[in-house]
């Protein structure tokens, strides 16, 4: 390792700009001439449109146009779409309802545009919207998914009888059964988990400009996939061919999977800019955020876990309900079924399970992935079941987990997920040595003497990263394939620019990425500059979600650095008059192996382009690319121990000490690694704590601001005693398994059985409020 | 319209602005001066943070009328030129930024919870003082680290003056 290669705690190249002011964010950009949209949204979860009276509104000065979701239809923009085929245990596909970019005739949640005015500046705008008057029929709604599946209910879509999106199984059900039947003991838990607003702090924006002349569109969007974005927006929403359509996500201000999606406001930016001749910018506030950004969780479920005599465990029985929301957005379908019911076996050993999901609409804001989709409500449910059964059959829990960890691998899973490696005995027992568990119940006594209630909390994560093998995700309905691009570009100078299809929203990738170069070419990362986010500089990408930046993304740097790499050294054997086999590369030279005859890389790179002296047949340049597609998922793993205390007047938890040991494979820079899951833990403690995102029964969101929904906030949180263990993943050359999304996954069990271990009472829904805690330790 | 006449980062400037205008508007719209963001519309996140006559305060919560006559420093106006200011140092020393839209607003209120702790300042009392600035990103483990390093540094800086 050099100072700034693989596994160097290099500090971030991008952060000079960002502790600087100088990012560049969607809101930043003005374009000359702009136009500013405000959305006219619906003030009801489920009302018809009668009308629409923009009169009043488009007499108002510096108001350029009004335009409506009818004439959105009649331009023939098309309906959203939801890219992963789901289908039911009868055979039947799932069942969708169309989601127009604005509603011509009725909505389904509060918060859908029916209209969009478009003025010289954003206050008109807002003004003039306030003017727009929309003539609704209230209808009944529904908000909740057990009263949208009983008969009687509100119904969203005539496409979808009973609210019911799909009925879908996974798992073997006779096996399953017959290990109840034989079973010494069975476990049961229902849970809720609970719905979150992801809430990245920059708001959602979008910019977009059309050329007439060139009949060409330009986006600027908030998007953690811009190719996806570009590719949607051509294919499915007949805005543009792909080649008169360049996405560009610039500075992005986090997205935890909620800028993942192609949404409404960036499709009508870009109808409407073309329909009144100049840029519109959109620039959602904060409740816009929580009205229309895809929201995330939201499954309520029965589990019962079947054991055997000796504590092992020997089936699993999974009832889940999702709630969608109103529509199906772009990847929701996946998330309950193929990220989910795919992780139930954890990290244990189990032979029997069947999962059945049923995915519902309810007049709420839609659904889809948000940091962990589908694998927190996975790994919640399995910890849960672990430490209810562990008080239930009165051993202790760390020990149960140990007793049915997976020890030999490659292990086949019952459901679908084939893990390649992993060491859970190692992760558990830095996690209990870091926490000191043994001393647990002297501390717990001494607590208790001072009148606090105190508790531990164990959580064994897994999760499936690495998104992912194409030909797989196919096979299970998935719309695209999950590979990446690279290419390596050297400059004559010896400058190099990676183009890379990932897309950093403050994962470092400017850093990382370089660093990769640094270790195999002995450069320094000031001499490396990597691209993104731009659809006319990368050919292509999948961007960046599902922890699979760095196992996907960086594999394929790493392919097409060794094509340049074979190629510089053909041309450094050529000027050094060696054989291309005893060129090794070190310290930015290429070397003859064994003798002091070498070349500097800047003159490998000039010489490829003077193209004086070449092998023969070779082309001029040094340029290379590489698509790379992953044969497996990638499979992180770890565990989480939480000490806390509750305070049994008050029913306020305290943390005293939350350890975290995790098996990400490789790490590229630890410091960056870290961060990753400081940030994802308080995501997962935010959902056992704080965060809920709330309707009331008619579909009225409760939580539309930060004054509403409870955000973790510094004084919230306590800091983290972080640990790595590691095996590395056989999958990519690297030995990556990927960091983004563990500690989101792993962290809300662990602080549910802590405060159900202090409190001494098992049922305990999240977020736990001081008040549901004190009610809990207070019920009969 | 009203003028508002206010110093930016030590400039003099007159800027010509709705009576409607929020501060935050005057120096992203007017001045564009865009490192200083908005993050929510109800004064909780604090990305707006800059420094009013040396106090931080929410840009997003006053009409630029309220600033006029006043100095203001934003995130673009506390580094000496190529020296950046010891806390945006121990920001990116101690990796407390990721995406970076919350940082500038964080850096403003660290350094102004600096300013009034002085050598008081433990995790407990910047974890307190952070309770009007979110995170969304970092988990505010290394944020506090970072001011607490700046605290030291500051220190040290002013010793220098």
């Amino acid at each position: 390792m050099g100072v700034e290669g693989i596994g160097a705690r290099v500090v971030r190249k991008e952060d000079k700009r960002f502790i600087t002011g100088k990012g560049r964010y969607v809101d930043d950009i003005k374009l000359q001439g702009m136009t500013h949209a405000h959305f006219v949204r619906s003030p009801h979860a489920h009302a018809k449109v009668k009308g629409i009276d923009s009169s009043e509104a488009l007499k108002m000065p510096g108001v350029v146009a009004v335009l409506t979701g009818q004439q959105i239809v009649d331009d023939k923009v098309g309906n959203l779409i939801c890219g992963w085929a789901i289908t039911s245990k009868d055979g039947s596909p799932m069942k969708m309802g169309a989601w127009p970019a604005m509603a011509p005739e009725t909505v389904r949640f509060v918060g859908q545009a029916v209209a969009v005015v478009i003025a010289d500046s954003k206050n008109l705008a807002r003004d003039a919207a306030e003017a727009v008057v929309v003539d609704y029929e209230e209808l009944p709604a529904v908000a909740d998914v057990h009263a949208a599946i009983k008969s009687g209910a509100p119904q969203l879509h005539p496409e979808a009888p009973g609210n019911q999106v799909y009925d879908w199984v996974i798992g073997d059900e006779g096996a399953t059964d017959a290990a109840f039947a034989k079973a010494a003991n069975v476990v049961k838990l229902d849970v809720t988990n609970n719905r979150l607003a992801p809430n990245a702090m920059e708001p959602r924006a979008a910019i977009a400009d059309y050329d007439a002349a060139e009949e060409h569109f330009t986006l600027y969007t908030t998007s953690q996939n811009p190719h996806v974005a570009r590719l949607v927006l051509s294919a499915f929403y007949n805005i543009a061919p792909e080649h008169k359509l360049r996405v560009i996500a610039p500075d992005v201000g986090g997205g935890f999977g909620s800028k993942i999606f192609i949404y409404p406001e960036e499709m009508v930016a870009l109808w409407a800019s073309k329909k009144v001749g100049r840029p519109v910018k959109w620039t959602g506030d904060r409740t816009e955020a929580f009205l229309t950004d895809a929201h995330g969780r939201d499954h309520v479920t029965h589990a019962e876990m079947a054991f055997d005599a000796n504590n092992k465990i020997t089936g699993l029985k999974v009832k889940t309900y999702a709630n969608f929301g109103a529509y199906m957005s772009l990847f929701s379908s996946s998330v309950p079924t193929y990220l989910y019911a795919t992780l139930l076996s954890g990290q244990y050993n189990i032979p029997a399970i069947h999962a059945e999901v049923v995915g519902v609409y309810t007049n709420t804001t839609p659904v889809d992935a948000y940091r962990g989709a589908g694998r927190p409500e996975a790994s919640y449910l399995i910890e849960r079941l672990m430490e209810t059964a562990a008080r239930q059959l009165k051993v202790d829990p760390a020990a149960l987990r140990r007793t049915n960890f997976i020890t030999t691998f490659p292990h086949q899973t019952p459901v679908i997920m084939a893990y390649d490696t992993g060491d859970f005995n190692a992760s558990l027992d830095a996690a209990m040595k870091a926490i000191d568990y043994a001393g647990f119940a002297g501390r717990k006594a001494k607590a208790k003497a001072d009148g606090k209630l105190r508790g531990i909390g164990v959580s064994c994560y897994i999760e499936a990263c690495g998104i992912a093998p194409s030909k797989a995700v196919g096979s299970l309905g998935a719309g695209v394939g999950l590979w990446e691009s690279a290419e390596v570009r050297v400059n004559p100078v010896g400058t190099i620019e990676i183009l890379t299809g990932s897309h950093s929203h403050g994962q470092g990738h400017e850093t990382t990425f370089c660093q990769l170069v640094a270790e195999r070419l002995g450069v320094p990362i000031s001499q490396v500059s990597i691209v993104h986010g731009d659809t006319d500089k990368v050919q292509f990408g999948m961007g960046t979600y599902g922890s699979r930046s760095a196992a996907v993304g960086l594999t394929a740097i790493l392919k097409a650095m060794e094509k340049m790499e074979s190629k510089a050294k053909k041309i450094a054997a050529h000027a050094l008059e060696a054989s291309e086999g005893d060129i090794v590369i070190e310290n930015g030279e290429f070397k003859v192996a064994g003798t002091d005859k070498a070349i500097a890389f800047p003159m490998v790179a000039l010489a490829a382009y003077t193209a004086h002296n070449l092998p023969d047949g070779m082309e001029p340049g040094l340029k290379e690319s590489a698509f790379y597609d992953p044969t497996n998922f990638t499979f992180p793993a770890g565990t989480y121990i939480c000490e806390l205390e509750v305070d049994p007047g008050t029913g306020k938890t305290s943390f005293v000490n939350f350890v975290a040991a995790d098996d990400f494979g490789r790490l590229i820079n630890p410091m960056i690694v870290e961060g990753q899951v400081h940030g994802g833990l308080v995501q997962g403690i935010g959902q056992a704590l704080l965060e809920h995102a709330i309707y009331d029964a008619n579909g009225q969101p409760v939580t539309a601001s930060f004054m509403d929904y409870a955000m973790p906030r510094a004084d919230d949180v306590p800091s983290f005693n972080l640990s790595h263990t590691t095996t590395l993943c056989p999958g990519n050359p690297l030995g990556i398994k990927g960091c983004g999304e563990a500690g989101a996954i792993g962290a809300s069990a662990a602080v549910i059985n802590a405060i159900t271990d202090a409190i001494g009472k098992n049922n305990l829904e999240m977020p736990a409020t001081p008040d549901r805690v004190w009610r809990t330790i207070h019920a009969a | 319209m009203s003028t508002v006449k206010l110093t930016v980062n030590g400039k003099a400037v007159a800027v010509d602005v709705e009576d409607r205008t929020l501060l935050v508007h005057l120096l992203r719209d007017h001045l564009n001066l865009t490192g200083t963001h908005v993050g929510c519309d109800t004064s909780q996140c604090g990305a707006c943070v800059v420094h009013m006559d040396g106090k931080a305060v929410k840009s997003c919560t006053m009409l630029a009328g309220q600033a006029d006559g006043a100095s203001v420093t934003t995130i673009e106006g506390i580094a000496k030129g190529d020296e950046l200011h010891p806390m945006q140092a121990a920001f990116r020393d101690n990796h407390g930024l990721q995406c970076g839209y919350c940082t500038p607003g964080m850096i403003m209120s660290a350094i102004d919870i600096v300013h009034r702790h002085g050598d008081q300042l433990d995790e407990t009392t910047v974890r307190h003082e952070l309770e009007g600035n979110i995170c969304r990103c970092t988990g505010y483990h290394n944020i506090v680290k970072a001011v607490l390093d700046a605290a030291g540094r500051m220190k040290v800086s002013q010793a220098a003056e």
